[in-house]
């Protein structure tokens, strides 16, 4: 295991992951209840600015987005963002909400990591999220006629097609 | 000079075509739309979803042991490391403690599959740029371990050996001398792998410098496994986030700094040694002992979040479940190698001919089922 010894000098806690974030955008909410990764919770209008931050600032270098969620939590939809550092390989997760349900929306981040063009158009295709400045965003595996979001709670499942 | 047909100004004109989703290159139903001018590729453009089964939907209205029997139809070539991942993320969450037994048992056999998935792809994808021998050569190495699976699990494919908390039942009596007499084979048989394809000219010049990604790109767009290690890119969960008695093992992480597609081939044809290795140090050391702990018989999650990487044929595969403490998770997620991996083909096929964009699939080495899921 040589290639761990590097990265011991430049991996950051939790705590000091919180600390140096925490000084960037004040509003954030830390929390490592329920969960094996720190969490942060970032408002819509932050986000952009948040994960263009995690990966540019050479002391987080959260490069690799390692997996894209939509989530229902019931009443607000989101996304949940999974980052890990290739050079220092310590591990972030930063969610987002909304209880925009009927038009939900938040800022695209292909930009920063290439691989959320699939994402995104995933989540668009099962929770109906919209992404912003996202160059293709279209359904991915359904059709084009199909009609709601079948991961969303309150999708109805009217030919019991999953649900039995 | 009179103006001529062959002298005209001829006007070179785009236009799309179908590739798939019945082609053989794709092995799979995947359908790329090809905009192409001349032989020349302008834009892949994948269309998913003609074997979408929604598994992350099915998973909130199933129990966790349900769960594991649906995630070996994903990436059906890893279907052990698939339930492995499952497994490994519900006993995290239950903190239970597994014995090492079933720890090394689950390492041997999830590099037996990574031999046998990586066997197919050597013999598909020589196949796939005209090779056809290599489909034979690599069929009959692997039909060796699907024996041995089949003795032990009573399966050959989707094996379905896991559960949370252990294995099924406890190894063939058979299978540690079968296991030996596969490696003792195939250390004989991988180097006329080389011999037949590797050193080829041919093969090399439809490989070398054909869909080049640099590193940067491989991580900017998710790359994982062979192909992220293809492009010098070291990614290897099995070294950052060891699991089961991977931390027991010492293995080299195959890495390649080209970028093209026989730099992915030699990274797969590295792996395949390393991956004898690790079985060989593990085989004759099975410690004794149970092969389960018990488990109630339905399983409640604690409330949380739950998240486990592990390494397939493919690629870093995760398994994200949220629960709400009930019998049935709130939300599964499985983030998997061949969708991110698929994600850079447009990138790397632009500009390179029709035969390129073969060869460059054939090296990333895709199965449709993990893409769609």
């Amino acid at each position: 295991m040589d290639l761990m010894k590097d990265f011991k000098t430049e991996f950051m806690t939790n705590e000091a992951l919180q600390n140096l974030i925490s000084s960037w955008i004040p509003e954030l909410e830390f929390t490592e209840e329920g969960s094996q990764f720190l969490n942060i919770s970032v408002k819509p209008e932050q986000l952009h600015q948040l994960l263009a931050q995690l990966k540019s600032n050479t002391e987080t270098s959260f490069d690799y987005l390692f997996c894209l969620t939509g989530m229902d939590w019931g009443k607000e939809l989101g996304v949940i963002y999974h980052l890990e550092s290739t050079a220092h390989r310590h591990i972030i997760v930063v969610k987002v909400q909304t209880e925009d349900r009927e038009n939900p929306t938040f800022d695209s981040v292909c930009d920063i990591w290439r691989t959320a063009e699939f994402h995104e158009r995933e989540v668009f295709d099962f929770f109906g999220i919209k992404f912003n400045n996202h160059p293709n965003l279209k359904r991915l595996f359904l059709t084009d006629e199909w009609e709601g979001f079948p991961l969303r709670k309150d999708y109805v499942d009217e030919i019991n097609m999953v649900i039995k | 000079m009179d103006t001529t047909i062959a002298n005209s100004n001829f006007k070179s004109e785009e236009y799309f075509i179908n590739m798939g989703p019945q082609h053989p290159a794709t092995h799979g139903v995947l359908r790329l739309l090809l905009t192409i001018d001349g032989e020349i590729i302008k834009k892949v453009e994948p269309d998913l979803g003609y074997i979408h089964r929604s598994i992350e939907k099915m998973c909130e209205r199933d129990s966790y042991q349900q769960i594991v029997h649906l995630t070996d139809r994903m990436d059906y070539l890893s279907s052990h490391i698939n339930n492995e991942a499952v497994c490994l993320t519900v006993e995290n969450a239950l903190q239970l403690e597994i014995p090492d037994r079933v720890k090394v048992i689950r390492t041997i056999i999830g590099e037996l599959t990574r031999i046998a998935s990586h066997t197919l792809w050597w013999g598909v994808m020589g196949m796939d740029v005209g090779a056809l021998t290599t489909y034979f050569y690599g069929f009959r190495d692997r039909e060796m371990i699907n024996d041995i699976f089949e003795e032990t699990c009573g399966a050959r494919l989707t094996m379905n050996y896991n559960i949370p908390g252990g294995l099924m039942f406890d190894i063939h009596p058979n299978f540690v001398k079968r296991t030996k007499e596969f490696i003792a084979h195939f250390k004989t048989k991988l180097p006329e792998y080389d011999t037949l394809l590797t050193g080829n000219v041919i093969f090399q010049k439809r490989m070398k410098g054909v869909g080049v990604l640099t590193k940067e790109d491989a991580i900017s767009f998710g790359a994982s496994g062979p192909v992220g290690r293809g492009s010098g890119y070291s990614c290897d969960v099995r070294k950052y986030h060891p699991y089961s008695a991977l931390d027991k093992v010492t293995f080299n992480e195959a890495l390649k700094t080209e970028g093209d597609s026989f730099a992915r081939y030699q990274v797969r044809i590295q792996e395949m040694w390393e991956s004898m290795s690790i079985i060989e140090q593990l085989i004759d050391n099975i410690p004794e002992g149970d092969v389960q702990v018990a488990t109630n018989a339905v399983i409640k999650l604690p409330k949380g979040e739950f998240y486990q990487k592990v390494e397939t044929a493919r690629g870093e595969l995760g398994v994200y479940i949220n629960s709400t403490g009930t019998k049935n998770p709130y939300r599964v997620k499985f983030r998997s190698p061949g969708f991110s991996n698929l994600s850079l083909l447009n990138h790397i096929a632009v500009g390179g001919k029709i035969g390129d964009l073969v060869a460059s699939m054939a090296t990333l080495d895709l199965v449709i089922p993990d893409i769609d899921r």
